[in-house]
Parts: C-alpha cells; sequence; structure tokens
C-alpha cells in the first residue's frame, strides 16, 4: 500500500471521528445547559477550549455565545475543525481512496457530507439543533458499519483503526481536561450541580448507560474519571482506544515504534492515581497524556507516510 | 413497434456508418436495426434509462472544470451502436500497425541518426521548429526501440466511404476506459444482439496494456512492479488513470510517491518501505514529468525520474520526446515516412494538408481559408483551429495574420464531410456526426483495439466530439459476417 493512501485513510478516518465527537459535544452541551441555573451557567465557552480552537476563535468572535459557537462548530469553513470541515476534509480524502474503500462507505460520506451542507441552519436552531446532530452521529455510524461490514482485513483497515481511536482519544481526554477543571475545584459556585455535570461529561461520551451498568455508586468525580481513562471495556475510554491502535498496528509491518509509543501511553493511564488526580494535578497529568498521543502520531506518520528516504530500507520488491 | 422507422432516416449528403443510401441498412447493421425498430417507444426509452442508471452506478464520469470547481459529470453515452464490418476492420487494422511502427521508427531516427532529415525526407526546419522534440532524450535507445508504446489514432470517413487517419496522439492519449465501459453497458442493455450476431470483444486491452509493459521492465524475469502515474483526481481523465490501474492490478500513483534514489532506481513511498518501480504507464505530460530535467515548477512530476530512466533503470511509457512525431506539421509527412521506413505504401490514407510552411501550399492556404480547416501545429484537444466555413471575415484575417508570422505552426486541410451514425435523440434515431480513435500498443509485438472509441457529437449538425462541449460515445462493433 503506497504511504499516501494509507495516509489519506488515516486522516478520513480521524476527520469522520472528529465530526462525530463535535456533534455529541455540541449535543450534550445544549442539554446541559437547559438543566442549570442561569447563574450557574458556564455557557459555550468550554466547547471552544476542548476543540482547541479558542486561539482561532477569539480572532473571529469576541464573545462565546451559543450561536457562535454553534455556528463555528457545525458550519463554518473558516474552522477547519468544524463538523462541516472534517466532512469536507474526510471526503477529500476518501475521494483518491476510492479504490480500496466499499462504494457504500463513499456513498454513505457523501449523502452525510450533503446533508451537513444542506441543513446548516437547522445545527444552529435550538429546535432543529438536536435533529441535526443526531443525523451527524448516525451518518459517521453508517459510514464506520459499512466499514466494519465490508472492508477486508487489510491494511487499508488498519489505518482507517488508527485514525479513528487516536481522533477518539484525543477527544475524550480534551473533555475531561477541560470539564473537569471547573468540577475539580471544590469552592465552585457549581457544586450543588456536580452530579448534573458529571453526568454530561459521561453522556458527552455515550457512556452514562455503560457507566451506570458498571459502577453501581452516585456519580462521583473519581469514579468518572477512573471509567474514562481506565476502563478495558467501553469502546470511548482512553484505554479502550489505546488497546485498539495495538490491533491496528498489529497488522502493519514496521511497527516496533510507534508501538512502544501506545505502549508508553496505556502505562501512564494505567499508572495514573486516580484518586490523587481528582484532588490536583489533572491538568498536568492530561498534558502529558496528550504528548504521549501526540508522539504516537508522529510515530505512525514518521514511520509509514512522511519517512524520509534515507532512513527507510528498499523493501523487497 | 416503435416510431423508428428507417425507411425514414435521412442518409442525403453524408456517409452514415449503419445505413446506406435509399435507408437501407448495411448488412452487418441489419440485425441491430431490425432489432431496434421491433421495439415500443417505451421499451427503447426503457434501454436509455436502463443504460443511465448503469453509468451512474459504475461511477463512469469524467471531470470538467466550471465555476464552482471541479465536477464529476457522467458519461453521456448512446445506445445505437456503431457498426465496422470485420473485413473492413482487417485492414484498417494493418493500416495502423503499419503507421506506428514507421512512427516509432521515426522517432527512434530523430534522437539518434536522423537519417529521415539527412536524406531530404523531412525538411531539418521542421524539426528545428518542434516543440515536442526533447533534446534530453537525444542518444536513449528505449527497449525494442518503441517510443509510442500506447497511441491513438484518430480516424473519420468522408462523403465517399474513405477512413481517413485524421491525426495521431503519441503523448497520452485517453478514452480507452470508455471504450471498454461501453461494451459493459451495451451488453447489460442489449443482451438479444450479442446472442445473435458475432461481435468481437474488446475486453482484451487491460491484459494486453499490461503485459506490454511487463516486456519493458528492465528487470526481466522478476515480477514486475508496474505503476499507472496520474497528475491527481484533478486531472479530466482521473476515471480512466484509475480505472486502468485498478483493471492491471497495479498501484496508481503520483509524482509525489516517487523517489528517485542516488542509484539512479526509481522507488515508490510505501507502508513498507521503499519499493523499486521497474515500468511507469505515466499520464502526465513531458514537461511535468521531472523538475529536474524539465519544468522546475512542477509539483506534479518526481525529481529525478529522466536520470533514471536514461540509465535504464525505469521504462516510461510512452517514452519522453515521444510527442515529436505526434505534430500537425509531421502529420503531413507521415504517408512519405511510411514509405522511407518500411518501403511500403500507406494502407490508410491521410487527409490531404497544406503546410503554411511551403510558399505554394500557404498561397492556396490564405486565398481559401474561408473552405479550410486550419490547424496549429503543436496543440491538441481542437485548441487554436479555424474551421473556415464556420468563420467570420475577421477571424480569418486574424488568422491570415497568425499564419504569415509563423507559417511553420499552421497547416490546413480541406473541411471533411464526416460521416454520421444513428443516434437516439427524443426517441428517434437520426443521423449524428461521429469519429474513431483507436487505441495501439507497440511492445514485442503490436496490438490493436478491437474498434476503439467511437465519439458522437451529440448536438445536431455539430462535428465537436469533445465530451466537454457536447459530445457523447457509442458502443463500436466490429461485426463478423462471415460467422453470423
Amino acid at each position: 500500500m503506497l504511504s499516501r493512501v494509507a495516509q489519506n485513510l488515516y486522516w478520513m478516518s480521524r476527520y469522520v471521528e472528529r465530526a462525530e465527537d463535535t456533534a455529541r459535544l455540541i449535543n450534550v452541551n445544549t442539554n446541559l445547559l437547559l438543566d442549570l441555573p442561569r447563574s450557574a451557567q458556564f455557557g459555550w465557552e468550554p466547547l471552544i477550549y476542548i476543540t482547541g480552537s479558542h486561539e482561532h476563535f477569539f480572532e473571529h468572535f469576541g464573545r462565546a455565545g451559543e450561536v457562535a459557537v454553534v455556528s463555528f462548530l457545525t458550519g463554518d469553513l473558516q474552522n477547519p475543525g468544524s463538523i462541516l470541515s472534517s466532512f469536507t476534509s474526510a471526503r477529500e480524502n476518501l475521494r483518491t481512496t476510492r479504490d480500496v474503500m466499499p462504494r457504500e462507505a463513499w456513498e454513505a460520506l457523501n449523502h452525510i457530507f450533503l446533508y451537513v451542507r444542506d441543513n446548516l441552519a437547522n445545527g444552529v436552531s435550538p429546535r432543529g439543533r438536536e435533529h441535526f446532530l443526531r443525523e451527524v452521529i448516525q451518518g459517521c455510524q453508517r459510514f464506520n458499519g459499512f466499514l466494519e461490514g465490508c472492508l477486508s482485513h487489510t491494511p487499508a483497515r488498519d489505518f482507517v483503526l488508527l485514525g479513528r481511536y487516536l481522533e477518539r482519544a484525543d477527544m475524550t481526554t480534551r473533555i475531561l481536561d477541560v470539564r473537569s477543571a471547573s468540577l475539580l475545584t471544590r469552592e465552585s459556585e457549581l457544586a450543588p450541580f456536580q452530579g448534573i455535570q458529571w453526568m454530561s461529561v459521561l453522556k458527552s461520551l455515550s457512556a452514562y448507560q455503560m457507566y451506570r451498568q458498571q459502577v453501581r455508586a452516585r456519580v462521583r468525580g473519581q469514579d468518572v474519571l477512573a471509567y474514562l481513562l481506565q476502563d478495558p471495556l467501553f469502546p470511548r475510554t482512553v484505554r479502550f482506544c489505546l488497546a485498539r491502535l495495538k490491533e491496528g498496528l498489529h497488522g502493519l509491518p514496521r511497527a516496533e515504534a510507534a508501538m512502544a509509543s501506545v505502549d508508553a501511553a496505556e502505562r501512564q493511564v494505567l499508572e495514573a492515581d486516580v484518586e490523587a488526580l481528582a484532588n490536583a494535578g489533572l491538568h498536568e497529568f492530561i498534558d502529558d497524556l496528550q504528548i504521549g498521543l501526540g508522539a504516537i502520531h508522529d510515530a505512525i506518520s514518521a514511520t509509514y507516510f512522511t519517512y524520509h528516504e534515507k532512513d527507510a530500507v528498499p523493501a523487497a520488491a | 413497434m416503435s416510431s423508428l422507422d428507417w425507411h425514414n432516416y435521412p442518409t442525403e449528403g453524408f456517409y452514415d456508418e449503419l445505413i446506406a443510401s435509399g435507408s437501407v441498412p448495411r448488412p452487418t447493421a441489419r440485425a441491430l436495426c431490425e432489432y431496434l425498430a421491433s421495439l415500443s417507444d417505451a421499451e427503447l426509452a426503457e434501454r436509455k434509462e436502463a443504460a443511465e442508471i448503469a453509468i451512474r452506478v459504475m461511477g463512469i464520469t469524467f471531470t470538467v472544470y466550471s465555476e464552482g470547481g471541479m465536477i464529476d459529470r457522467a458519461w453521456p453515452f448512446d445506445i445505437m451502436p456503431r457498426i465496422i464490418p470485420l473485413t473492413e476492420w482487417t485492414r484498417i487494422e494493418a493500416g495502423l500497425k503499419q503507421r506506428v511502427a514507421a512512427l516509432n521508427l521515426f522517432i527512434d531516427d530523430l534522437y539518434h541518426e536522423q537519417k529521415v532529415i539527412k536524406d531530404g525526407i523531412l525538411p531539418a526546419d521542421v524539426l528545428a521548429q518542434s516543440v515536442n522534440f526533447r533534446p534530453q532524450c537525444v542518444g536513449i535507445t528505449p527497449p525494442h526501440r518503441v517510443w509510442a508504446h500506447i497511441c491513438g489514432s484518430d480516424l473519420v470517413r468522408d462523403k465517399d466511404g474513405t477512413m481517413y487517419v485524421l491525426e495521431d496522439n503519441l503523448r497520452v492519449p485517453s478514452g480507452v476506459s470508455y471504450m471498454l465501459e461501453n461494451r459493459v453497458v451495451t451488453k447489460r442493455v442489449l443482451p438479444e444482439l450479442f446472442e445473435s450476431t458475432r461481435i468481437l470483444p474488446v475486453d482484451d486491452y487491460p491484459s494486453q496494456l499490461y503485459d506490454m509493459l511487463a516486456a519493458m521492465s528492465p528487470r526481466p524475469g522478476d515480477d514486475p512492479q508496474i505503476v499507472v502515474m496520474t497528475p491527481g483526481i484533478y486531472n479530466s481523465a482521473y476515471f480512466e488513470h484509475a480505472y486502468l490501474a485498478q483493471q492491471m492490478g497495479v498501484e496508481l500513483v503520483e509524482g509525489s510517491d516517487l523517489v528517485v534514489g542516488d542509484d539512479d532506481c526509481c522507488y515508490m513511498r510505501t507502508i513498507y518501505g521503499l519499493k523499486r518501480v521497474d515500468v511507469i504507464y505515466r499520464r502526465i505530460d513531458d514537461l511535468f514529468l521531472d523538475p529536474e530535467a524539465f519544468n522546475p515548477e512542477s509539483t506534479l512530476g518526481a525529481r529525478g525520474l529522466m536520470r533514471a530512466w536514461r540509465a535504464g533503470k525505469v521504462a516510461l511509457a510512452n517514452a519522453p520526446g515521444a510527442g515529436v512525431a505526434d505534430d500537425k506539421v509531421v502529420y503531413a509527412y507521415v504517408p512519405e515516412i511510411i514509405k522511407y521506413y518500411l518501403d511500403q505504401d500507406p494502407i490508410l490514407p491521410n487527409v490531404p494538408s497544406y503546410l503554411c510552411m511551403r510558399d505554394k501550399d500557404r498561397d492556396h492556404v490564405l486565398a481559401n481559408l474561408d473552405k479550410l480547416v486550419v490547424k496549429p501545429a503543436n496543440e491538441s484537444g481542437g485548441y487554436g483551429m479555424l474551421v473556415g466555413p464556420h468563420s467570420t471575415a475577421e477571424k480569418r484575417a486574424a488568422f491570415a495574420e497568425l499564419i504569415r508570422a509563423n507559417p511553420r505552426n499552421y497547416m490546413a486541410q480541406p473541411t471533411l464531410t464526416i460521416s454520421t451514425s444513428p443516434t437516439l435523440c427524443d426517441g428517434h434515431a437520426e443521423p449524428r456526426h461521429v469519429d474513431l480513435r483507436p487505441f495501439i500498443l507497440s511492445g514485442p509485438q503490436t496490438y490493436v483495439t478491437t474498434g476503439g472509441l467511437t465519439r458522437v457529437a451529440l448536438v445536431k449538425g455539430s462535428l465537436v466530439v469533445n465530451s466537454s462541449q457536447g459530445g457523447g460515445s457509442k458502443d463500436t462493433w466490429i461485426v463478423d459476417l462471415e460467422e453470423a
């Protein structure tokens, strides 16, 4: 498989995952704000930080109001991380790799791209938003479903896995980072609503239901943290994502460096003292973890996509 | 019974491929014409719709540039095939083989001894002013001494039924994928006729192409690594590049995927590391192939590719510089070139041509601009042409100036009355002008596609067959009556 094709598949998969994660985030925030008293609202600003687009956002908007944030995250083509931009990029990447992908996946991606492009107004309006975001999530699920059902387990699928789970791990750590900052501060004026907010963290990852089945106690900060970092079974926890990355790398040649970087991140997650982190140092911990995820990307990229000619031993023809 | 009534089909003034004068179907077309007439209007419409659906589902597209960016358009297709009798085709095939053999000898000579000039066949001026002659190729001997491995020659038929060669495309001719897909669609839409008529198959092309490319490998014996090189997704023929790569089971690469090492070998970047490439079917123009040797601005090519090719470490099809024979002035000399290298009379005639560099010809051209088609020497795709009978006095005056300023760059031909073939228009069969582009593969053996791509001007009276300008295409049947 050509490096360029592998790289396109990897990014395509990341972009689709990004679109889905962003849709989930907006959805949960919308619901959460309806539950919180006006005085206790932290509003829409955290979403800008979670998606890492604060610099870009505040260049163009003075205040992180609902309409500005939601339009920025859904249909703003100036924002490379918006849902529409993500689908546009995913589509461009898939265009040149159509040969290796099932035809239905291409059609599904086209379909959701066109839906988003033509229904942006619904995404911003409070009444149409939920339906719009659900369509986005379902569109991504449909796309992933075709890959799951119809894509052979060749390197093509491995790169799809790598892109999807690295993006997902990244998003889960971002959500933990930004949401926890306000929640773990004890004297926060939002204290009475902590339970609701921790539930919203779980919900933005569609983890609430599974969490309740496994963790019987009342929703507590440190339990949620432990669950989202270390649970091996729920498909959006950091640990789970890292395990899938290993599965993806397993099918690929020359994976030693990338595998070592995943191992390092996994150790970091498993060895985390969650109880202590709930009190102090979470932000620094997540920072380190993000650096670890960055290292995985760099290793994958350097091994398979952008390796320097001089470092690459010609493979046997 | 449909409203398709061949008795009313007009055949005056043109040669029609299927219907002889007096509105009688030609012998090879009889089965088709009777069959089509036996369909009801609704059935005929159904077939047409089935073809359109097949084209959409198969994703047969071509890319056009418009204000909104690049878009993929469905390939315009007419369900009524164009038919050529096998007896006639056998002669055309021989003519094409002869022509391409001579052209390859000619190109090889130009990059070596240039005997053709020394012996006074081709004026030295013609070569000196050729924009497609590549000094970088002088002295190179590609495998089998073949330069134009893939040639697409355009044929047209005049009023009296004579088939002429209009031009030879020796650079990166396209269209063969549509020829193949047109057959797939037609088999779905008119399966009955394939049972009752002996229609020669066309689907051998990808394997013939693969074999020809494999035979060029600098590492014989090994399983050669062949790639198709495309300028990328925004090229109008990208569909074809991807299609051919897929049909041959080889990688579709872009320039950035290729690396030429210090060992002058060409490699592609794969997830396994660098992998040696032996043969490149490049669908990218000479000047963009290698920024080291040609246009330094090119981002489409691969740095060092010419170095690797000259060192014999990688084979390129077509060879760089092959376009020197793909020049409308050189074209005029092809009959003499055939005679010179093969000592044979040309089997297929050229369209009579007037070279503006010759004083006598130029006078004739300038005096008859309203009757002639004037073509620039080095453009392809119909750009920069003057079609005399359809032009204005102003345009002709401007062209006269151009010709006087640069006579070497212009040649002229009489306006041919190009043949027609019945085409389904609003439920009726109407005559539309067609041409034919067969493809010729030259390697250790020469292979000619069975028929070729028939392009049709879908607009009434139009002679423009380009898909971006209202042209479409048809399946082309070589029919063997003996066996029917």
